[in-house]
């Protein structure tokens, strides 16, 4: 997938990849994180 | 500093409170049964009676009654195969029925907010009066008499008491708000925060009634770590629970302080109490945590859509002493505490590194030093229905992977490492309760009289949840066998 140029959401979760992690390999890839989001389903 | 000097934690109790009347008081289905036409009769058929959450299997792991290993063994589902004939007091604690624990709310209502119909205060009266901790003979104020129906309803009507509804649809009290213009003394918050109290100070007598246990007023410093916000308009969540639970359980020489960080709060409260008496500064900590109302029925559309009782119908509490080293209790490694650092990074390895690998080497351990690890412990019966998955496995097996990647464990191991290190998640839904804590009555008895040598309890809070930061948090301790 190439992310490029694209605006992302990135929404993690506490016990799994959360949303900073996510957002960074984003950012890395080359999108324009617009959010970042974690949830804890605890 | 040797392991000579370090704190010990002596005893610990965990209690539940069964209380299907309340479930509709959760977040989630306060929020969700709005849009329900008939919200008693939707959920009624899902609500368990108390004998059902008695003999729940969970349940009776969580006061001690049952082992961890056997939990893992037990025939599934759950809530299909009850443990026939199980006792509501355990080693641990007990399971409070819901007759009996309204009587505890209103006996630690100090303002006299909460009021019962008349004949659900006598039946919870006489329930609570035979109780053997906290009955009529301990020192509690008395279970006050109910009102009629006509000032029950005059209550909510007029002064807006939040109504509390029995399984059945009756009306079994109301608990008024604590000021006219003051959204943190509503009645739905103080009857969570009661609820928080009543279920610590639950915990703490069970602790003080134990052979051997401190005497309540040797108890010089108490520290809370549950998560509700007790505080008025000018300083929600400010307040102090600890204190109130001192008071309650006759500790007249102890003052105390709450710690907060969502679900890794009580690592951190073990903490600070390990350090207060390594330093000297008291000799006897006690840390305790009550219940979570609004977290009762969190996961509940899941249980209704599968057809199954809401299982998340318990309030959960919990009470530790730390003491000075008797030579005898297992203790607690200050000098191996395991920290998420700011900058530690919230990526699964960069979390399970800071909080096992590094602390560990500091005392050259590795994992596999490590008997029995105790983490995030909710029921996956009460997660799974719902899409949440399997939490304490999910997180076991992340740990093992650190096992593999370290070379300690082959690949193939995983599944070993998380059968014989690991255990199957037991706790309600109770947030900081669930993280790490139930599995302490166990580990107690298996560092004295059982086989383990050293346990490891980490907690993880979700403090972006506040949005005051992205961070996560966790915290872990290890507690080990007195050498």
């Amino acid at each position: 997938m190439d992310l490029r140029g694209k605006k992302v959401i990135a929404l993690g979760e506490r016990d799994g990849v959360p949303g900073p992690a996510v957002a960074e390999c984003a950012t890395r890839a080359g999108a324009d994180v617009v959010l970042t989001l974690t949830a804890c389903y605890v | 500093m040797t392991s000579r000097e370090m704190p010990v934690i002596r005893a610990a109790s965990l209690v539940l409170a069964h209380v299907p009347s309340f479930v509709r008081l959760g977040s989630k289905p306060l929020r969700v049964l709005r849009d329900v036409e008939q919200p008693i009769a939707y959920l009624k058929s899902h609500l368990r009676d108390g004998d059902a959450a008695r003999i729940y299997a969970p349940n009776q792991v969580f006061i001690g009654n049952l082992g961890v290993d056997e939990l893992a063994g037990w025939p599934t589902p759950w809530h299909r195969n009850p443990v026939d004939g199980a006792s509501r007091f355990g080693p641990d604690g007990e399971i409070m029925p819901e007759e009996e624990f309204l009587g505890l709310l209103a006996a630690c209502d100090d303002f006299d907010l909460l009021a019962l119909a008349g004949d659900v205060a006598d039946r919870a009266r006489t329930a609570l009066d035979a109780h053997p901790i906290v009955g009529s003979g301990s020192g509690r104020k008395a279970v006050p008499a109910g009102i009629t129906a006509d000032a029950l309803a005059e209550r909510i009507e007029r002064h807006h008491a939040t109504p509390i509804v029995g399984v059945d649809g009756s009306l079994l009290g109301a608990m008024l708000p604590g000021h006219d213009e003051d959204d943190t003394l509503t009645g739905q918050v103080l009857l969570e925060n009661l609820s928080c109290k009543a279920t610590a100070a639950l915990a703490l007598r069970h602790l003080l009634a134990r052979p051997g246990a401190i005497a309540e007023t040797d108890v010089r410093y108490v520290i809370n770590c549950g998560e509700e916000a007790v505080g008025d308009r000018y300083q929600r969540g400010g307040g102090n629970v600890a204190k109130a639970v001192a008071e309650w359980a006759g500790c007249t020489r102890a003052t105390g302080s709450d710690v907060k960080a969502f679900c890794s709060g009580p690592m951190h409260a073990l903490m600070v109490a390990g350090a207060l008496v390594r330093a000297g500064v008291y000799d006897d900590v006690i840390v305790l945590a009550g219940g979570s109302l609004a977290k009762l029925g969190m996961k509940f559309q899941g249980h209704v859509k599968r057809g199954m009782p809401i299982v998340e119908d318990v309030l959960a509490g919990f009470a530790a002493h730390v003491a000075r080293d008797d030579g005898a209790s297992p203790v607690l490694r200050l000098d191996a505490v395991g920290r998420h650092e700011v900058a530690s990074g919230s990526a699964p390895l960069a979390m399970v590194k800071a909080l096992y690998t590094e602390p560990l080497a500091r005392i050259g351990l590795t994992l596999l030093d490590v008997d029995r690890f105790s983490l995030e412990l909710h029921n996956p019966e009460a997660t799974e229905p719902a899409g949440s998955g399997n939490v304490p496995l999910n997180n076991y097996r992340t740990l093992a992977s650190l096992a593999v990647m370290e070379k300690l464990i082959a690949r193939d191991g995983i599944e070993e490492f998380v059968r014989t290190r690991g255990m199957p998640g037991f706790s309600p839904t109770q947030g900081h309760v669930a993280s790490a804590i139930p599995y302490l009555g166990h580990a107690l008895r298996g560092l004295t009289t059982g086989r383990l040598t050293r346990t490891m309890f980490t907690g993880k809070g979700s403090l972006f949840l506040g949005r005051m930061t992205q961070l996560p948090d966790g915290l872990s301790l290890i507690l080990e066998r007195r050498q």
